[in-house]
């Protein structure tokens, strides 16, 4: 408070000139935005100026000691940074735009952080209130542009609502299931000049329920539930990161006995190589808790939500088994898959009394058929994707040798297409919050801008960017802020010089009519290099161990460019439209 | 993540509660949706994208007061499925700025709309059986004048469908009709839910725009 006194005193000096009528009351509405993000230990904006956010920009210039701003290069890549940031630290992403089309590019990144829960409080410009409506210069209808990919929005004509919109803002966007908030403030709510009376956090608004509250008879019943299963099965997604329940959710799997598959979000939750960990569920999910979905008994569905990459057909799905659903946000119990038993709540408190109540198992048989349809998969798919017979490199083994080289410690955030799907199938995580992917909304363009903000939140980490050929050009201007701010992100792009998973579609269910798939990229070194960005091309086997060790040496960001098999396809896959068990394991069986 | 006192989760967001006694399965059927929310711009397109999202036409909204100050409630009436209606109650609760939302078939509500019809006044006048249909209708007068007389009717959408019938051979010049609006007849009101939302302020007063006015005043650039 000291700090914003002797603001207060410089500030009286100042505006004694520039507000000769009026003087100083407090603050201005930017600095209330500031001061608002001190309050709330932020300290990373990522942001873009502009003429409507100028005020906010011109309070930054005072508090840049204070909070880092980084100074992207589309605000798409400011809120995917933000959403980096929130992904692998848990705190709330923070966004700065300018109103009109800095305010619309946020758009896609509001869109991914709605639908993977990603806490995120974008803050934009709007002209001045009077002008509201009349198509001024940069103006658009932002609020209700973004009614439908925000959790909470708000527009603020007054600086005096500041404090406490920022308040709720920041309370909504990390409590409950998260989600983004976007807050546009008007130019002359910024420059204006208030009675400032302190920031108060927030930590209730009537209206508003982010948990429910557990009803025992629920736990009791699912409990039940559980301890007489033969075939139990856990399935978690997101919900156990963003819930900080992973050491609640082992403790509940490891007395219970029972196998656990992720979602392509859940990912990390639990080291990949924990005994009771199956791997991954859905349309590249793995073989065995693909089909055993629809053998089990007692399906144990923890903070996922039945996305449709997951069931596949809905009315091919578990339909043997009883089902209990233990999610934060009510709306997700019975929207897609109707549940036995609803256990609502937030997971770190359910799964503890799930715990207490289940029985100490192993269910060995059960785990046996597990290993049963691994072997079926290791020698369909992984071995020959490991050990291919031609020169051309597979993506999973790049991956393989990239596990071999960071033993799991790295975060990896991966882009949209084939080259996410077998890193998600085949890399090796021991801690939480590693793997940061596109998952709902399958934003390609994903990986670079995400990863620069995932190391800002977690500086001490080693943070990989993988992306394919077309990804990476979506955004590949980011390249700008790795330069600017030296970031250290090693990006690591997998080049099968074609939009491989459309391709892959286009070959297996639209006759090999490869319709505009084939996409020509630049010399992506030389790109880099025009950054200042230091890198390679690799194509051979032998040169590959030697390459990605070059990159995880580097000091500071890199672009390795590893050249990979044309046509290679990504097996197991679910079939659009077939049940899980239906996965198939190679084209032959389409 | 920060870590909210968890105050306000005392009580769980129940399932919406149905006073539905049979279960509607897949027939699609009129409800009537109660959605009891603060007073905040915005909120209307929030409730009323959950239904376009999903193309679902809305028959008819109505916003009103509640019985409770600061507590504003629509109204809204739709012709789904039950399973449907209950997956969007689940999301319109979901709002920040929603309290509660209830569902309701036509059996579980008392309701009215308000439907006025302007006939001109000298064929009432001249025409004895028009008045008698009037009465019979139960039509108040509300303006009369020398050119136009201007009736109500309160009742269920058949019965002030009927009179546009009745009224359409004697020159009918205008008719209207408002949204539903509908009591539960289960429900105890609002007062007493209210305060398992723990009750620690009224809601906030809404901030209009003022300036809209003012553009010849104030500085732009």
């Amino acid at each position: 408070m000291e700090t914003l006194e002797k603001i207060k005193e410089i500030k009286k000096e100042q505006s004694a000139q520039k507000f000769p009528l009026g003087g100083f009351r407090g603050l201005s509405g930017g600095e209330a935005v500031l001061e608002a993000f001190l309050a709330e230990d932020v300290d990373t904006i990522f942001g873009y100026p502009g003429g409507a956010i100028m005020p906010i920009y011109d309070a930054l210039y005072d508090y840049n000691d204070r909070i880092k701003h980084i100074l992207v290069r589309h605000e798409q890549g400011a809120i995917h940074a933000a959403q980096g940031y929130a992904r692998v630290s848990g705190r709330t992403g923070v966004v700065f735009a300018t109103s009109g089309p800095g305010a619309t590019n946020l758009v896609t990144g509001l869109a991914d952080a709605m639908i993977d829960s990603t806490p995120v409080v974008c803050i934009t410009g709007q002209v001045f209130a009077h002008l509201l409506g009349t198509d001024a210069f940069q103006e658009i209808d932002v609020i209700n542009i973004t009614t439908p990919v925000t959790k909470w929005n708000y527009q603020v004509t007054d600086a005096s609502e500041i404090p406490a919109v920022l308040a709720k803002a920041f309370y909504i966007a990390g409590s409950g299931r998260p989600g983004p908030v976007l807050i546009d403030i008007t130019k002359n709510a910024q420059l204006q000049q208030f009675d400032y009376e302190g920031y108060k956090k927030c930590d209730h608004i009537r209206s508003y329920r982010p948990k429910p509250i557990v009803r025992k008879e629920y736990i009791e019943q699912a409990a039940e539930l559980i301890n007489n299963a033969e075939r139990p099965f856990v399935i978690f997604g997101q919900g156990v990161i963003l819930g900080n329940g992973e050491k609640e959710f082992i403790q509940f799997i490891e007395k219970a006995g029972i196998p656990s598959a992720w979602t392509i979000m859940g990912m990390s939750a639990i080291p990949t190589d924990h005994p009771l960990g199956v791997g991954m569920l859905g349309m590249h999910g793995n073989y065995g808790p693909n089909v055993l979905t629809n053998e089990c008994d007692v399906l144990i569905a923890v903070g996922m939500r039945f996305d449709d990459r997951v069931t596949g057909r809905l009315d091919k799905y578990a339909k043997q088994a009883k089902i209990i659903h233990l999610d934060i946000d009510p709306s997700e119990i019975d929207k897609n898959v109707k549940s036995t038993v609803p256990v609502w709540g937030d997971c770190k408190e359910t799964l503890p009394m799930l715990t207490a109540l289940v029985q100490q198992k192993k269910h060995e048989a059960w785990h046996e058929k597990f290993k049963v349809y691994q072997q079926k998969e290791d020698e369909k798919c992984i071995i020959p994707e490991m050990n291919p017979i031609t020169d051309e490199l597979t993506m999973g083994e790049v991956i393989n040798v990239l596990n071999e080289l960071t033993k799991g410690e790295a975060v990896i955030v991966t882009d949209v297409g084939q080259h996410q799907m077998v890193a998600c199938r085949y890399a090796k995580y021991n801690n939480s919050k590693s793997n940061i992917t596109s998952g709902g909304l399958g934003t390609m363009g994903f990986a670079l801008p995400t990863a620069i903000g995932a190391k800002f939140g977690a500086p001490n980490k080693t943070i990989i960017a993988i992306a394919g050929d077309g990804g990476i050009q979506m955004t590949i201007q980011e390249l700008g802020t790795i330069m600017q701010f030296n970031v250290d992100v090693k990006i690591l792009i997998l080049n099968n010089q074609f939009l491989g998973m459309v391709r892959q579609w286009q070959q297996l269910f639209h006759g090999k009519r490869y319709s505009f798939v084939d996409i020509t990229s630049p010399d992506f070194v030389q790109v880099a290099k025009g950054y200042y960005i230091d890198g390679q091309r690799v194509s051979e086997r032998e040169k590959l161990k030697d390459a990605l060790q070059t990159m995880l040496n580097h000091k500071g960001s890199y672009f390795l460019e590893v050249m990979v098999g044309k046509e290679n396809n990504v097996f197991p896959m679910v079939p659009q439209g077939r049940g899980v068990s239906e996965i198939i394991l190679s084209k032959e069986e389409l | 993540m920060q870590k909210e006192k968890n105050i306000a989760a005392v009580i769980p967001p129940l399932p919406v509660p149905s006073f539905t006694g049979g279960g509607g399965g897949a027939v699609k059927q009129e409800f009537t949706i109660t959605v009891y929310t603060e007073n905040q711009i915005g909120l209307l397109v929030r409730i009323a994208i959950i239904f376009s999202r999903r193309k679902i036409n809305i028959d008819s909204l109505n916003t009103s007061p509640s019985e409770i100050d600061s507590v504003h409630r629509f109204t809204i009436v739709i012709n789904e499925t039950e399973e449907v209606v209950r997956k969007l109650c689940r999301q319109i609760e979901k709002q920040v700025e929603v309290l509660k939302t209830y569902y309701n078939n036509n059996d579980e509500i008392v309701w009215q709309e308000l439907a006025l019809y302007k006939v001109p006044t000298d064929v009432i006048a001249e025409q004895v059986q028009v008045e008698r249909l009037l009465s019979q209708h139960g039509a108040k007068a509300v303006v009369i004048r020398k050119d136009y007389t201007v009736f109500e009717v309160a009742g269920h959408r058949e019965e002030t469908d009927n009179l546009i019938k009745v009224l359409e051979p004697y020159g009918l010049i205008e008719f209207v009709r408002s949204a539903r609006i509908a009591i539960i007849k289960n429900s105890e009101g609002f007062h007493k839910k209210l305060k398992e939302f723990e009750y620690r302020e009224p809601g906030e007063a809404i901030t209009e725009n003022e300036f809209l006015n003012q553009n010849e005043e104030v500085f732009s650039m």
